[in-house]
């Protein structure tokens, strides 16, 4: 790893992050600036708001997020395997195979549970 | 090189390309908005914007960025201050970060990194992130839904699209970008991995919330999703990163398996643009043409069809490659 990479990259974040913000700054320099009560309510269709939103939230697909965080690790260990399995050969292939399949076990019980629903 | 020692000149270097991506991001966002206005009316048999900038109406969104820009800023007062206020800029600054790694032609890319498409699928998942604070700093139930469900769409879309690159890097034995479109010199990869374009392209469409997997803004049911209570440039912002990201899945489908730069004739940047904007205007006709799904189909889909769909293309792209 040379200190190139690690310029490049402070570089296109900083920028990324920079632009928006000077915009914002331009814009709130030209933008009006008028707050009324009801414009600072939350927007919910023009009636008044009903409670908060920080309430108990029921996410259905947490279960997705467990799988999501499985398989993305997988990926993770491809990835190196990928680059170099012409050198490897047959063995790592066979071996990568195999991995692939435990994980296919994985996705098909996590299926056959029918957790792989929106409910 | 001008008496500027050497650290200096790469950070001078890196300066320009990021202000080069910045600039082309913000007039890619006026002239695909412009072209999404255009195609739309076309396919639906209308004529589109045409009284600003006559006869094409080509001054159209130039006219919104100025309007944008002297709107009123308003925050609400159940609002979570700063996770509000910097939530538009976070998918900004992904996507000027993915495009750190695209060939725009020959020895032309801002890092040649070595592991270039592992980057891409890092930054790329960064983009949630603005757009979850977003819907969280809003307190309001309809951005929390549309935050919620981008969410979901991210986790589920993002396996099928990392094994789809993940596909190209074993065609091509290696993750840097430059030698991913040295290897399609003969041969873009969309004719020996056309499963993996596909999934690749499909992903990509829910990945930068485009119908028919725009569920995330869905109008007709979440009014906006995320980004509902924004308005004034800060709104603008999250139309910036949405065509951004449009443009950015468009260029690395482009560099992963059109070919990237190479072509006949033509300079390298110039073939690179062409090959991106075809695949955006792909993209649009998508949008203007199906209905959109909803966000239990969305799933099943990401994860009954296309991971499996995904997982056997690289276990058939090994077994091929090993016997060749």
């Amino acid at each position: 790893m040379d200190t190139r990479s690690f310029i490049d990259v402070i570089v296109f974040v900083a920028g990324g992050l920079l632009f928006p913000i000077i915009s914002f700054g331009i814009a709130r320099l030209l933008a009006p600036h008028n707050p009324t009560p009801e414009k600072l309510t939350t927007y919910e269709c023009g009636v008044p708001v009903i409670g908060d939103s920080r309430v108990r939230f029921p996410v259905h697909y947490y279960v997705f997020a467990l799988l999501f965080v499985v398989f993305d690790v997988e990926t993770a260990f491809l990835y190196p395997w990928a680059v170099v399995f012409k050198q490897l050969g047959l063995f790592a292939l066979v071996e990568a195979l195999i991995f692939i399949a435990i994980l296919v076990v994985g996705l098909v019980y996590a299926w056959k549970k029918k957790v792989l629903r929106w409910v | 090189m001008f008496g500027i020692p050497e650290p200096w000149w790469s950070v001078i270097r890196a300066v320009v390309w990021a202000l080069f991506i910045i600039i082309f991001l913000a007039v890619n966002a006026i002239v695909a908005v412009w072209l999404e206005r255009k195609v739309s009316g076309r396919i639906q048999r209308r004529i589109g914007p045409q009284r600003v900038g006559r006869p094409i109406g080509w001054a159209q969104t130039i006219a919104d960025v100025f309007k944008l820009l002297v709107k009123e800023d308003v925050r609400a007062e159940a609002t979570d201050k700063w996770v509000f206020l910097l939530a538009p800029a976070i998918p900004f600054a992904a996507i000027t970060l993915m495009f750190l790694v695209v060939p725009w032609g020959k020895n032309l890319i801002p890092l040649n990194l070595n592991i270039g498409l592992l980057f891409v699928v890092a930054v790329t998942s960064f983009e949630v992130l603005g757009l979850f604070m977003a819907g969280w700093g809003s307190n309001n139930k309809w951005a929390l839904l549309g935050a919620m469900r981008t969410a979901a769409a991210m986790i589920s879309y993002e396996l099928p699209m990392v094994l789809a690159i993940l596909a190209v890097g074993m065609t091509a034995g290696s993750l840097n970008m430059n030698d991913v479109v040295n290897a399609q010199s003969r041969v873009p990869f969309i004719l020996i991995q056309p499963v993996a374009f596909l999934i690749y392209y499909i992903a990509s469409l829910a990945e930068a919330n485009r119908t028919p997997f725009d569920f995330t803004e869905a109008e007709s049911e979440l009014v906006a999703g995320a980004n509902i209570e924004y308005s004034g440039l800060r709104w603008a912002f999250f139309f910036l990163a949405e065509y951004g990201s449009l443009v950015g899945t468009s260029a690395i489908a482009a560099t992963l398996f059109l070919g990237g730069w190479r072509g006949p004739i033509l300079p390298g940047p110039v073939w690179f643009l062409i090959k991106t904007y075809l695949l955006v205007y792909v993209a649009m006709w998508i949008r203007w043409t199906l209905p959109r799904v909803r966000i239990d189909q969305l799933l099943d889909f990401g994860w009954k069809f296309l991971l499996p769909l995904a997982l056997a293309d690289i276990a058939v792209t090994g077994i091929v490659l090993a016997l060749l």
